[in-house]
Parts: C-alpha cells; structure tokens; sequence
C-alpha cells in the first residue's frame, strides 16, 4: 500500500502568537516554524505502518514557500521515502489545498492519504474531509487506531462519547487525532540520510489548480484578555455571588 | 564567513532541544536531589545518536562533526547539564575506542558503547595528578597474554556505575598506554562516593586498580600511544564542557526573562527596572558571545585549523566562565526564590560551576593561550 501524508509548515506550538498591528493576521517573521504537530502523528503512523510492511512506499507532500522543504525534510529524516513540494507563496486555504492534493493523487496513485486531522494554525479541520470528498474515498476522521485487514482499514475514531470503530473500504482518506501514537525523534544518522532523499518540485500550475482564496479576512484580533477575578470566603458567598452576577 | 548553520545542523539542534525539553528537563531536579543517573534515558539518548556523535558509522556512530557536538551538547544540558556533561565524556570513550583500536578492539566495544548498551567512563585523573596529567603513576605491567594493572583513579564520572572503564597508566617511565577495563573484572573496585557541590546526577568516584589482570587486547592501539590518545581528545572535550555551560546559562537566561517579566514589585513586574533590563541585556551578549566562540572553535577542528588548540582553550575557559556568571545573576534576579531547589536555578548553578576545573582547569586554559602568544 502507497501512503501519501501531507504534511504543513506551521507556527511552532510553543511560539507566543502576536497579532499585526493593522490586524491582518498573525505575525510570521522572525519566529520559529515547525511541522504541525498533528501530521507528525501521522508522519510517525506511515512509517511505523512501512515498518510493520503494511505500507510499501510513503510521499510527503507540502503546499507552500521555500521553507516548506525543511517540514520535508523533517519527515524524510523520521522515515518517510521521499517528498513533493508545490511552491507557493499566496495563502493557500483548504480547498485548494484538497484540489492540489487530488490532483497527487491521481498521478501517485496511493491507496492511503493520511492527514493531520487539523493545523494548529487555522484550526480549519477540513482539508482531509475535502479531499475525500472531491476524490469520492471514503474518510475517516479522528483515528485513534488505525489497522488493515485485507481491503479496507479499521479505524478507532475519537467521538465526544468514546471511540467510534470504522471500517472503510480502500483508497481512502484518513485524518489521525493527537492520541494515535507518540511520533519519534529523527536519529543523528536518519537527519543525515534524510538530505541524500529526493524531493520533487512543483508548482500549484503544474497541476491546473486555481489556488485564488474564496475567502476573505476582514479582521485577526487576539481573544479578550481575562479579567481579574474575586476571592470569595465560603460557598454561600460563592453562591450569592453566581446569582448577583446572574450566572446561576 | 557564514554564521548560519545548515539545514541539518537546525534539524539536528531541534531535535535535541526537543529531546532535552521532553525526556531531560521534566525530571532534572529529581535526578540531583536523589543524586541518581537513568540507564534508560541514556539508552534513548544512545538511540538517536547521541552515544556516538563523532565515531565513524561502521560500528555505529553517527558520524558528525565538533560543531555538530557542541550544537547537541548545548541543547541537551538545558534540560539537565549533569546528563548532558556525562555523556560528553561517554562519547570520548565511545570515540577513543574507534579512533585507536584495532578492528578487534573496535567490533569488541564500539557497538555496544553507540548503542549505550555499555557506558564508558574515562580515567587519566589521580590523586597526585591533576592538571600535571602526565604525572600519572597507575601502572600496567605486561605478563604473557595479559596486563596487570595497578594504581588509582580519582575523580571518575561513571565510577561504580559504568560498564567499562578507560584507564590511562604507564608502561615504562615515559610510556602511557591506553586500556579497557570492564566492570566485574577481579581487582577492579570503587571508593565511597564523593560528595559534591554539583553534577549529582551522575557519580563520582575512585577507581581503584588491585592486580588487576586484563587481556592484552584490551590496549588500545600500541603501548606508549595512550598520552598521544588524551592529547588528542583535548580539545573536542573542551568545546563540548564549554557548550554545556552555554546550555546551562542559557536555560537560566530564559527563566530570569519570564521571571522578571511575572515577579511583582514596587507595582510593577522587575523587569521594568532598568537596572534589570540592562541585567538581562549583558547576560544575553556574554552568552552569544560565548556561543559563537564554542561554535567556532568546534567547526576549527572540523577544518583541522592550525590554532584550534588555542581557540579551543580560548572558548572553554570564556563560556565556562561566562555560563557560570549568567547562571548566577540569573539566580540573583530571582531574588530569594533563585535559592531555592524548585525554581532549578541554583542547581545550574552548582552544576556549572565545575565547568571551570574540568577539562583542564580555566588557569591551564591560560597556561595554553599564553604559550601560544609567547612561542
Ligand atoms: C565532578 C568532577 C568530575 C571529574 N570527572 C573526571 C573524569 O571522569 N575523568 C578524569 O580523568 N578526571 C575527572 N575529573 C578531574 C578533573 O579533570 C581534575 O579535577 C582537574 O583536571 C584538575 O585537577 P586537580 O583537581 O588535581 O587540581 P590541581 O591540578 O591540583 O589544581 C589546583 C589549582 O592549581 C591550579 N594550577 C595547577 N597547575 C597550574 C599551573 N601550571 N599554572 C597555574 N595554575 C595551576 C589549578 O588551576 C587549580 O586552580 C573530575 C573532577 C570533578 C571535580
């Protein structure tokens, strides 16, 4: 089975995120990028499924600028074979992203794709869900546990009530929850044999794909910040206090 | 002149600050106050490399640079700089074995000492024989197929813990071998460990050497190379000991930021005190000052640079001295609190502070420089 993971370039999850001054969005300069830490799970799920010979052959796909190679290259070095980079700079929003990766897979043909089930950064949570769509593959969102019985996967889905068990025939389109697996770290030598793996440069073109944003963003604010709090002595303080200020 | 580093040498720092922040950092203050190592994060660490930075692949190594040492080193001892300074000194072992054995020594040992199924500790240091190294008195005397040794070793990182034990002795008046000595070996015993000041999460010891009775394989290289050997490892220890205090000063230079930024006096946070400010301001160019020096020296022996020595004595006597000053007055800007064990400050303290008697004492550093100067 070929498996192809998608992989994006992302505010590190320990940088404090600071909003632009004019409000137009987040700002990106000067701090530090990292590979979102949910398709790091799914990064580890591919290889370990390589390991395990389930998966025959494993693509790390990323859409955006130059440094994307890096979030790469990060992959080759955790295991992945090889990488595609389609080089943009323009804002690229989950659809189009869904349009470019289906136009990779049906020239890669995989019978797996294997998504973050959301970026830390937008939180858009339907890049995988569009692709299964636009592919017309059956999707399982959220896995917990993912194994391959012959021609479909069971997949352990995490649902507000517990784990909700799938079976889906194959190709199909599976996006992984936090709790799937522990992803590694690169070795010392695996950073090293990661520089000597190919990765092919494309272009949004070189797939037809109209990447033009249909959305617009009128404003990025940070959230409300907190307001101080009271101490109060005892419960009965406490819930006269919830009924004065209505709560309750 | 290029300060940046390579793609790899940023993935290979990341994923070692991912590594310290994540297996090291959590459980540090433990570690010191139980004054206990962990084999399995050592085998872990052993597990991406770190057992075997600069050893050739063949048997295991991950085959990188002094540079790429120092980048690791630094980046592990913010999590715990006893850890980090003990497998610096397991990586010299790892690395003298490959370097100077003979392919049997190396097939013997090397891939056990990567794989840290096997830890190494280094032996030149005695009591009478200190920053004179080649003063040293432990002897080895040839019968048959075997060495008998006999002396003792102090000071050693590892002793009573490590599986195999690298010992400096003479072999005649001006002749000093190299030797293994594996743990279990009759005549090989320990003295009561030392109570020290910092770097309690590793032990430290006497090795005593009784009769100690050794295959004559288990010389590295040929007898009388054993000085040239700790010669040759100068160096890259010394820029790995100095990038432990640049990550130990380091980590206290950025819980002295949040700190003052959170501390509350007077109405408003510390950090709006100029004199902390300016505090803050010196700690952060002391300390990139010394990183650049560390680094540099590391990549002079990567060139195999003829000043590298001096450059080497140069950076470990300016980032030990300079990590501990930071690691101080970062403590001091924590007010009573940097006293105390919970806030991890004084143990950067106390454990960087022998960074400037190890790996040749700061003076010995000058002794270097000065003779450089003045030859
Ligand atoms: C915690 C710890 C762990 C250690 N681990 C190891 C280990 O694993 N393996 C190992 O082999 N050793 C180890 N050492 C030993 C360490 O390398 C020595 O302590 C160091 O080399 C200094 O030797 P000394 O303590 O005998 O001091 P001395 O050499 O007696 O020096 C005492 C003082 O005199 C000064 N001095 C000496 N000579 C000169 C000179 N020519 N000019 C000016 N000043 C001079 C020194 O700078 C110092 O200030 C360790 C030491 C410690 C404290």
């Amino acid at each position: 089975m070929k498996v192809l993971v998608p992989v994006k370039r992302v505010l590190d999850f320990n940088v404090k995120v600071r909003v632009k001054s004019d409000q137009s969005g987040v700002d990106l300069a000067n701090v530090k990028m990292s590979m979102n830490p949910f398709d790091e799970i799914s990064v580890e799920e591919a290889v370990r499924m390589q390991e395990a010979g389930t998966a025959t052959e494993t693509i790390a796909v990323s859409i955006g600028p130059e440094k994307c190679a890096e979030t790469i290259r990060t992959s080759l070095a955790m295991g992945i074979d090889r990488g595609i980079h389609v080089k943009t700079d323009a804002e690229v929003e989950p659809l189009a992203v869904a349009k470019i990766l289906k136009a990779i897979v049906e020239e890669e043909k995989p019978e797996l794709v294997l998504l973050g089930k959301q970026a830390i950064d937008d939180d858009s949570n339907q890049t995988g869900q569009m692709l299964a769509a636009l592919l017309g593959w059956p999707q399982a969102t959220f896995a917990n546990s993912i194994t391959k019985d012959g021609d479909s996967l069971t997949v352990g889905r995490e649902v507000d009530g517990g784990i909700q068990t799938i079976k889906v025939s194959l190709p199909a389109v599976v996006t992984v929850d936090l709790r799937l697996n522990e992803p590694r770290y690169a070795s010392l030598p695996n950073i090293m044999k990661a520089k000597r793996k190919p990765i092919d440069a494309k272009t949004p073109d070189d797939y037809g794909v109209d990447i033009s944003p249909r959305l617009t963003t009128l404003k990025v604010a940070e959230p409300a910040g907190r307001t101080a709090g009271v101490k109060v002595a005892d419960a009965a303080e406490l819930v006269s206090k919830l009924k004065e200020e209505g709560v309750i | 002149m290029d300060f940046s580093l390579t793609e790899e040498q940023v993935m290979i720092r990341d994923m070692a600050r991912q590594f310290s922040d994540s297996e090291l950092a959590p459980y540090a203050q433990r570690w010191d106050a139980e004054k206990s190592m962990s084999r399995g994060v050592l085998e872990k660490a052993a597990g991406l490399g770190f057992a075997a930075i600069y050893t050739k692949a063949e048997h295991g190594g991950s085959e990188m640079g002094r540079l790429d040492a120092a980048l690791i080193f630094e980046q592990l001892s913010r999590g715990c700089v006893s850890t980090a300074a003990f497998l610096s000194i397991h990586n010299m072992v790892t690395w003298m074995v490959d370097a100077f054995g003979d392919d049997e020594l190396r097939a013997r040992f090397v891939p056990k000492l990567a794989a840290m199924k096997m830890i190494g500790s280094y032996c030149l240091t005695e009591p009478g024989s200190g920053s004179d190294a080649a003063s040293l008195k432990a002897k080895a005397v040839k019968d048959g197929n075997h060495y008998i040794l006999n002396g003792t070793k102090a000071f050693i990182s590892g002793a009573g813990f490590s599986d195999v034990y690298l010992i400096m002795a003479k072999t005649g008046e001006k002749s000093i071998s190299a030797f293994l000595v594996e743990d279990g070996t009759p005549g090989l015993s320990f003295g009561a460990q030392e109570k020290k000041m910092g770097w309690n999460a590793q032990p430290t010891a006497q090795v005593i050497l009784e009769d100690c009775r050794i295959p004559v394989a288990n010389l590295i290289g040929a007898e009388g190379d054993g000085f040239k050997f700790a010669m040759a490892g100068l160096d890259g220890g010394r820029v790995n000991i100095g990038a432990c205090s640049l990550g130990g000063a380091g980590a206290a230079l950025d819980a002295a930021i949040q700190y003052t930024g959170e501390r509350q006096q007077f109405g408003k946070a510390i950090s709006a005190f100029q004199n902390t400010q300016f505090k803050l301001a010196d700690m952060a160019t002391e300390l990139d000052a010394a990183r650049l020096m560390i680094y540099r020296a590391g990549d002079m022996i990567d060139k195999s640079d003829p000043n590298k020595s001096s450059a080497c004595a140069m950076a470990k006597r300016f980032a030990t001295d300079a990590g501990s000053k930071i690691a101080n007055d970062a403590l001091q800007l924590h007010g009573g609190y940097g006293y105390l064990a919970d806030y991890g400050i004084e143990r950067i303290v106390r454990d960087l502070r022998v960074h400037q008697i190890l790996e040749g004492t700061n003076e010995i550093m000058r002794v270097i420089i000065a003779r450089s100067l003045l030859r």
